[in-house]
């Protein structure tokens, strides 16, 4: 079963093949076998999915059933579910049941679709490889020597192990794309706005999205039906219709222009992923798509506009954890001073302190000029390098990281772990969707191109996706983690 | 030397949305604690604010009612430090564009003249909860069911030049928001507070002195009495060779001093940013014209149409115009008796002096407008004398009937004006005083006026009061006089 994709899967359960109960019974073993190795989920609700693939398989036998009925999903850890603990990879949140289930969770749930439980991730969506998480690293299912990339690691690494069909990330300067690109699985990073972040433990919030991982476009397509639209909750989601995302996917490619941004080949690039992304351009070509190379003048300013801007928001979005209402309280506090700051310093890791540090001191008396008013400039030239592309082509194309998956504990150095986004941070920063899509391997070890166009334009950019997995079979590719056994 | 005060306020005003500036959350006053309190506003993982459209209007409505300009744009920001009560570690606030620009207020002084106070800004902001530190056995409690209420904090000028000024100008602003109705100005219940920012100058040096900030201050005797002391406070410093230094003071009533609370080089970086989870609020033109065709008349304009229109003096005016609970009652009696000064009269007569002893507020008069209306009504159609209609007055103060018609049947209370009926009274009178009446007789002409009042006493007696004085003076005078 395990090798189907999640619409091959709602094929299946709406042919009769096999129940919702047989097919969540079968993730959960594989999760049950498996996982100990992976360590892709923090906490694993079987008795809850149950009860709900259950209900799925009775809510079917009556008919008139949601488009995910009986689909068991998984959920990055930062999504508030109610009654199960949501801990965003931290020990600040090692003890937070949420009394309310977010947005998507909420939308999953009403399209029918069950939860086999939460999935790891650096802790509060800050890394790129998915060593930052309380809960401990996350292996890479095509060599477990690798990292699955990050921040959400956890669910990229479940779904391309086949502990779940799909699942939901979050994407704040490439942490839906770039695991998903270094675990040869498919993941959209929607448009700011598309998805409601009402529930969604917040990082950045004018840059967190969320969005779907799994095999193939048409799952993204699917997932993205369920979970995309306004929410009132959420005064930055955009009240906009929500196509039907599956409709336009064999539309022809015909005279699609693609534009491959000069600065996404530059320095850096591995020369394994690079011929596997240009491999992958000629494919397009044969569907009948030009090429053309286009400038995004300001691509080197992502990286620093980024790391001021998404940590100045998270040193305010982390405040409201002070071991006062929820979360993380030290023993025996003091005072009021030492209980926020042992709590704190005991709650949470290196590299969220290192954030919550940088982010107070741009915003800081005398620095928020220099920084925070700056970094928002640089965004409006990279916002615009992105507009002035999308005159002369339809869609970019580029590799989505620079490398394929590095070694676990390879990355000792802060920055050198920052540059892991230098092709995916920009496309937040713009608010543009972009989605990875597996494109190969260099060695054992997947990578991913990446598809980027202008706001709203998902149903493209999944049309585009779609077709080239129609030409192709990396997104086929399964690795051979747990085959063995099995 | 002689030292001139410089006053400028904030006065944060709780405005009367039924729900929070960004929660569905209720905002009624005295509920058990965290019985209001969202998961919005306990500010728990991935929340996020909506925010109240009624509280834009009511700001906006402010700003209409202070003539201020009302920019087309206006952004919230987050005010970052750490507190118990403040749930996310932020106060979401408008520090770089506020939703009111610069505007007016005219105050009115105790020699009848009047003043301009600029108004800087006014801005949109969430309360934050209330820590408790009684009963908890050395813990503190947080109560966060304040967390989230919307404020309008509107900042001054520093334009006031007195602790007078300073309460006139609280006042004003008082009246304009409870006739606007966007807030029920009840400053025990903390719905309007103050800080305020005083510091002294030479008279006739041109620059500031160093000010300090009386933060929280709530009832306008508090505020006068605040300035009061500050401004003894600053003077001696400096006389004695000191210096004011800027800094948090706090008004502890109990003592009648203020003191200390943190000075400038203690104070927070409060690392203000746009908050990234709320849009700029854009305002356009309809909208704004739409609150501005459907505001209601101002206390300036109605003061200002009392004298004008109804003949008042300014004093009456200043008044009966001096809250809209207090107008609306005035205006309400005027309508019914059809006499706005003998309305004037009985509102801030006998009502007034009835409220004050009860030290209760005309919203909750026992006297409705209406029935004293109809009071008032019977005293201008003489169907009363003036002494019946106080009797009348506390019969209805008591709920001793729904109406003075009423109250004027059942006690018999209507004047008699039936000249043979008072004659008679009088002719009875007469008979029983012989002594009285021949002393007054025998008196001189100027005595004689001192000595009518006796009779009149006796005919007033005889009738119960309901005699029409005027008449029994004259007629008394006619028989008295006739041997």
């Amino acid at each position: 079963m395990h090798d189907k994709t999640l619409s091959e899967l709602a094929t299946a359960l709406a042919a009769g093949e096999f129940s919702s109960r047989e097919l969540t019974e079968h993730y959960l073993e594989r999760i049950q076998r498996l996982d100990g190795e992976l360590n892709s989920f923090i906490t694993v609700t079987a008795e809850q999915a149950l009860a709900s693939a259950d209900a799925a398989d009775a809510a079917r036998a009556r008919g008139n059933v949601g488009a995910l009925n009986g689909l068991p999903l998984a959920l990055k850890d930062l999504f508030c579910t109610r009654g199960v603990r949501t801990s965003c990879g931290s020990r600040m949140l090692d003890n937070f049941e949420s009394p309310y289930d977010a947005t998507v969770v909420e939308r999953l749930a009403a399209a029918g679709a069950l939860s086999l439980g939460k999935t790891n991730m650096d802790e509060f969506a800050m890394g790129s490889s998915n060593e930052n998480s309380y809960y401990g690293p996350v292996k890479n299912p095509w060599d477990l020597a690798a990292v699955p990339g990050g921040s959400s690691g956890g669910s990229a690494a479940a779904v391309a192990a086949g502990l779940v069909p799909a699942a939901l990330g979050t994407d704040t300067g490439g942490s839906i794309r770039q695991p998903a690109a270094f675990c040869g699985i498919t993941g959209l990073k929607p448009t700011y706005g598309r998805v409601s972040r009402y529930g969604m433990v917040a990082y950045a919030s004018s840059l967190d999205q969320a969005g779907p991982m799994a095999y193939s476009a048409e799952d993204c397509a699917l997932l993205l039906e369920a979970i995309a639209g306004h929410d009132p909750r959420d005064s930055t989601s955009v009240a906009r219709g929500v196509p039907n995302y599956r409709d336009e996917l064999s539309a022809s490619l015909s005279g699609l222009r693609i534009g491959l941004p000069r600065e996404y080949f530059g320095e850096g690039l591995d020369p394994g992923v690079e011929s596997a992304i240009r491999e992958a351009i000629k494919v397009y070509e044969g569907l009948g798509a030009s090429v053309q190379e286009v400038s995004l003048p300001h691509t080197d300013l992502a990286i620093p506009a980024y790391y001021v801007i998404a940590p100045a928001e998270a040193s305010s979005n982390l405040s409201r954890f002070d071991g006062v209402r929820f979360g993380h309280r030290c023993e025996n506090p003091s005072d009021l001073i030492d209980l926020y700051k042992r709590s704190r310093a005991e709650g949470f890791g290196t590299e969220v302190k290192r954030r919550i540090l940088m982010g107070t001191h741009t915003l800081s008396e005398g620095f928020f000029d220099a920084y925070y008013k700056k970094a928002q400039q640089v965004r409006r030239l990279i916002r615009q390098d992105f507009l002035d592309a999308f005159e002369e082509v339809d869609v970019l194309m580029g590799p989505a990281a620079p490398t394929p998956a590095f070694d676990l504990g390879a990355k000792k150095d802060p920055l050198s772990m920052y540059l892991q986004d230098v092709y995916t941070i920009a496309i937040n920063l713009a608010g543009i969707p972009g989605i990875s899509v597996p494109a190969g391997f260099v060695g054992r070890r997947p990578t991913g191109l990446q598809i980027l166009g202008p706001h709203f334009s998902e149903q493209h950019l999944l049309n585009v996706a779609h077709q080239f997995q129609q030409a192709t079979d990396w997104h086929r590719r399964r690795p051979a983690f747990g085959e063995e056994n099995s | 030397m002689q030292w001139e005060t410089v006053i400028g306020l904030e006065v944060h005003v709780q405005l009367s949305t039924q729900s929070k500036i960004f929660s569905g959350a209720s905002t009624a006053f005295g509920a058990e604690p965290n019985t209001q309190a969202c998961a919005v506003d306990l500010g728990l993982p991935g929340v996020l604010p909506v925010l109240n459209e009624n509280a834009v209007s009511m700001a906006v409505q402010f700003g209409l009612g202070i003539n201020a300009e009302i920019p087309e744009v206006s952004v919230f920001d987050r005010k970052n430090y750490f507190y118990p009560d403040l749930p996310k570690g932020y106060q979401t606030s408008q520090m770089y564009h506020p939703i009111v620009g610069p505007g007016e207020v005219e105050i009115s002084l105790e020699d009848g003249s009047t003043k301009r106070v600029r108004v800087h800004h006014a801005h949109l902001e969430e309360d934050a909860g209330k820590s408790l530190h009684e009963d908890y056995h050395g813990m503190t409690g947080v109560d966060l069911n304040r967390a989230g209420t919307p404020l309008l904090e509107i900042v001054s000028e520093p334009d006031m030049r007195s602790a007078k000024e300073a309460v006139a100008y609280l006042r004003a602003i008082h009246a304009i928001v409870t006739y606007l109705g966007i807030s029920d100005g009840n400053m025990a219940e903390g719905s309007m507070r103050c800080d305020v920012n005083v510091s002294v100058r030479p008279a006739g040096q041109a620059a500031f002195g160093t000010r300090a900030e009386i933060k929280n201050v709530n009832s306008f005797r508090f505020v006068e009495r605040a300035i009061a002391f500050e401004v003894e406070r600053q003077i001696e410093l400096i006389e004695d060779g000191g210096q004011v230094t800027q800094e948090t003071r706090l008004y502890d009533p109990e003592a009648d001093e203020t003191r200390s609370m943190r000075t400038k080089e203690e104070a927070n970086d409060y690392r203000y940013f746009p908050c990234p989870d709320l849009l700029p609020v854009v305002l356009d033109k309809a909208y704004v014209d739409h609150l501005r065709d459907n505001l209601p008349e101002l206390p300036a304009e109605k003061r200002a149409r009392f004298e004008s229109e109804l003949g008042l003096s300014a004093y009456d005016a200043g008044v009966l115009s001096s809250s809209r609970a207090m107008a609306d009652y005035f205006e309400a009696v005027k309508d019914v008796c059809g006499d706005a000064k003998l309305a004037a009269n009985w509102v801030q007569g006998e009502l007034s002096g009835q409220l004050n002893r009860e030290g209760r507020d005309i919203a909750d008069s026992p006297v409705t407008a209406a029935q004293l209306g109809g009071l008032v009504l019977r005293v201008r159609d003489e169907t009363i004398n003036g002494k019946a209609a106080k009797q009348v007055f506390a019969a209805l103060w008591n709920g001793e009937g729904a109406s003075a018609d009423e109250i004027i049947e059942a006690k018999g209370l209507r004047q008699v004006t039936d000249t043979g009926a008072i004659e008679a009274m009088i002719d009875q009178v007469i008979a029983d005083s012989p002594v009285q009446v021949a002393q007054y007789r025998e008196a001189s002409e100027d005595k004689r006026g001192k000595m009518i009042g006796y009779f009149v006493g006796q005919v007033m007696k005889a009738s119960r009061g309901t005699a029409n004085p005027q008449q029994v003076n004259a007629l008394l005078k006619q028989k008295l006089d006739r041997a």
